[in-house]
């Protein structure tokens, strides 16, 4: 399949790989953190680390969409959805996610009606086609999603629907980073930077990264070649003593960004002054919120919420995982108590998640399965 | 010991003690049942374990096969059932009452017996189009004339409208067991070699576009279809076949699965050698699932001894719908209940049971 076979060739993925092992240096650790939860899930599907030399590690960053939604924002949107006439819509991903009393399919299973959709737009074309119904679509995600929402809500004011709602849960990626970049905990050597979120705000917003942290960022596509590339890139860096933001995925990401879509989240919405995130706690300025002009869409403002603000369980360190701090297995509740099927933290979820992709695709002995696959 | 070390020392302690948390019996925590529950993943087994078998197992039905192996007056006997639920009703390449046909036919099949008789149950909604019924009988007559079996027994039941979705089906079905040949999953050993009878995924993906959600068009059409011809065909060429599936709910994957924990051992997949056409491929790449998981309704996994692999592989390719069978994987000892895919990329990873039904990534 064109542009897909290209960036999956193993021949070219072993001569990457030859060149990054001869730049990294005996004795020396590596640490680089992917912050998108598409890279994770890339990584583990595609077994990329069976490439890396044993001295470069790969920490899963805050960048997994539902992985961050705190249990009270999930407590909400059933508690809207339980209202009459209300059909609550989200992206599949949410439909896991465990929230004070259970997920969505849970709450399916007692008295709701929460659907998938694949876009906004699907939710907006129900509202059309069942005026009888009251259409809320839980919006999720980082600038990637955001512009969807955008146009969505400007279309729906465009025709004039009454009866479509966005439950607004969207986030920005930069204090994310920044409150890894400042927690005392971490040591990093560098960062795979988010290529679908750059796709929207550009390149520059990280610059501060290297300049004010000296720490190395390369822009990453989503193809394991993209990574394995981007690593070596992040390695050249490093062995040439520099310190700069640098973008891989120059094919997609203009240094930019996207000045039509940027433009649509700043007519829908603004900055909260706060957000809960998963694991993370408040973050000053890291999420968004519909603006004045979009009051009659805010299902915030339009259904009265409860609000309440759900402590994630004792055992879960999913706020560890999500800085990079604990690799998954370390979590002490990691593939006993806490499973894909009975998810207890988030990063369990979604395929992005990076609990459930090493679960899913990496939880085995690599020295086993290289005999085995000698065998 | 070094830090490094430890830190491996640690992981695979953690990982050892995942497994055995994995091989102790399944609890159904979930006080209603949800959509995963029907997926075929790990939720649909927890749900038949902790409900099903534990109040109506009894040797036969603990085997969990596609189908029972009976005894009566003599004869072996396979005796299977299957309920159609599928929307919508009609997609590119058939209709659930083809599906109906062909599923339980299949599921006779590959237990190694030759389909005979089938009983349909009808549920059907308050409104539902005569005409539409017509359509869907005549396909399963179609059906079970290509398959070689009768239709001997039935049931009609209507429901207010709201209480079902336009029509659903149930079959059961009657066969009898090939002489000589014993299929087992359990039977499976290190060595065997994995085979699948043609392209993967394409009733699944079909059904999921064909629901008009999606918006993308692809050129594929289901590969629902009768494969008793082939297991005969098969059976004959074979005759120490060591089991076969029926790939449908779940995919490829879940067979695999199912194989890895019956048998004991491990699967190894190349990835580079499982047939997926690229509409399916495409499509699968643009929702972030994995064509592994997709449902077929026409295709088997079938598992061979090594020196037969190659015999099962050219009488697969010559037989009709079968020419782009292929050897996609083997047999190994460890780590036991484990599948594994050697990826295109070059690197391993684990192919695990789905909880749910495949859900399409945000981005």
């Amino acid at each position: 399949m064109r542009y897909v076979d290209e960036f999956r060739d193993a021949d070219r993925a072993r001569a990457l790989a030859s060149r990054i092992a001869r730049l990294a240096e005996p004795g020396r650790e590596y640490k680089f953190m992917e912050v998108c939860g598409g890279h994770t899930h890339t990584i583990y599907k595609h077994g990329l680390e069976d490439y890396l030399p044993e001295n470069i590690t790969l920490v899963h960053g805050p960048g997994c969409p539902v992985c961050v939604i705190p249990m009270g924002r999930v407590d909400d949107a059933i508690h809207i959805a339980r209202q009459p006439g209300v059909l609550m819509t989200s992206f599949g991903d949410m439909m896991r996610v465990p929230g004070g009393n259970g997920s969505f399919f849970d709450s399916n299973a007692r008295d709701t009606n929460i659907r998938m959709v694949y876009s906004p737009l699907d939710a907006l074309a129900i509202a059309r086609d069942r005026p009888e119904l009251r259409v809320v679509f839980m919006a999720i995600g980082f600038e990637t999603t955001a512009p969807s929402t955008a146009m969505t809500l400007l279309r729906a004011k465009a025709e004039g629907l009454r009866n479509f709602f966005v439950f607004a849960n969207h986030v920005t990626i930069i204090p994310a980073i920044k409150a890894i970049l400042d927690s005392p905990d971490l040591r990093l050597d560098g960062f795979l930077g988010p290529g679908h979120v750059s796709t929207v705000i550009g390149c520059r917003p990280y610059e501060f990264i290297a300049r004010d942290y000296g720490k190395p960022v390369v822009v990453a596509g989503f193809e394991p070649l993209d990574i394995l590339q981007s690593i070596y890139l992040l390695m050249l860096q490093l062995s040439q003593g520099r310190c700069a933001v640098e973008n891989q995925y120059g094919r997609v990401v203009p240094w930019d960004g996207n000045p039509i879509a940027l433009r649509a989240i700043t007519q829908t919405m603004r900055l909260r002054p706060y957000f809960e995130w998963r694991g993370l706690g408040f973050i000053t300025s890291s999420a968004l919120r519909l603006r004045e002009e979009f009051a009659a869409f805010d299902a915030e403002q339009v259904f009265e919420l409860p609000g309440l603000r759900v402590a994630d369980p004792k055992s879960c360190q999913c706020g560890e995982v999500l800085k990079g701090v604990l690799k998954p297995w370390e979590c002490k509740v990691f593939g006993t108590a806490c499973t894909p099927e009975t998810p207890i933290g988030t990063c369990m979820v979604s395929p992005e998640g990076a609990c459930a992709a090493y679960y899913n695709f990496g939880r085995f002995s690599r020295q086993r399965v290289r005999e085995a696959s000698r065998a | 010991m070094s830090v490094a070390h430890e830190q491996v020392a640690h992981e695979q302690q953690v990982l050892a003690r995942i497994e055995r948390v994995r091989r102790g019996s399944a609890r159904l925590r979930e006080q209603r049942v949800t959509m995963a529950h029907g997926a075929g993943g790990k939720a649909t087994q927890t749900l038949v374990e902790s409900v099903f078998l534990r109040r109506l197992g009894n040797p036969v039905l603990d085997r969990l096969e596609d189908a029972a192996e009976l005894v009566a007056g003599g004869a072996r006997l396979a005796f299977t059932t299957d309920s159609y639920v599928v929307s919508p009703l009609f997609f590119p390449g058939g209709n659930i009452g083809d599906l109906a046909v062909n599923g339980t036919v299949n599921d006779l099949a590959v237990q190694g017996a030759t389909p005979m008789f089938l009983s349909a149950g009808f549920i059907l909604e308050e409104g539902f189009a005569v005409e539409h019924l017509e359509r869907i009988v005549a396909s399963m007559a179609e059906a079970a004339a290509a398959a070689g079996v009768q239709v001997v027994t039935g049931d009609t039941k209507v429901v207010q409208r709201g209480g079902a979705d336009g029509c659903y089906i149930n079959t059961a079905g009657i066969g009898t067991m090939v002489p000589g040949v014993h299929l087992s999953i359990a039977s499976v050993r290190p060595g065997d070699v994995v085979l699948v009878s043609g392209p993967v995924g394409e009733h699944g993906v079909t059904v999921m576009l064909a629901r008009g959600e999606l918006n993308i068009e692809a050129d594929v059409t289901s590969d629902t279809a009768p494969l008793s011809g082939m297991v005969a065909a098969l059976l004959r060429a074979v005759p120490g076949v060591r089991a076969l599936r029926d790939a449908t709910r779940g995919g490829v994957a879940t067979v695999l699965n199912e194989i890895a924990k019956a048998a004991d051992v491990s699967v190894v997949v190349d990835e580079v050698a499982v047939p997926v056409r690229p509409p399916v491929r495409g499509t699968a790449e643009l929702l972030g699932i994995d064509p592994l998981y997709v449902a077929c309704e026409g295709r088997m996994v079938a598992v061979v001894g090594p020196d037969d692999a190659q015999t099962a592989l050219d009488t697969l390719r010559s037989h009709p719908g079968g020419e782009q069978a292929a050897i996609i994987g083997r047999v190994a000892a460890d780590p036991p209940g484990l599948v594994l895919l050697n990826t295109v990329f070059g690197g391993t990873r684990i192919v695990d049971l789905l909880v749910g039904d495949p859900l399409p990534r945000i981005c």
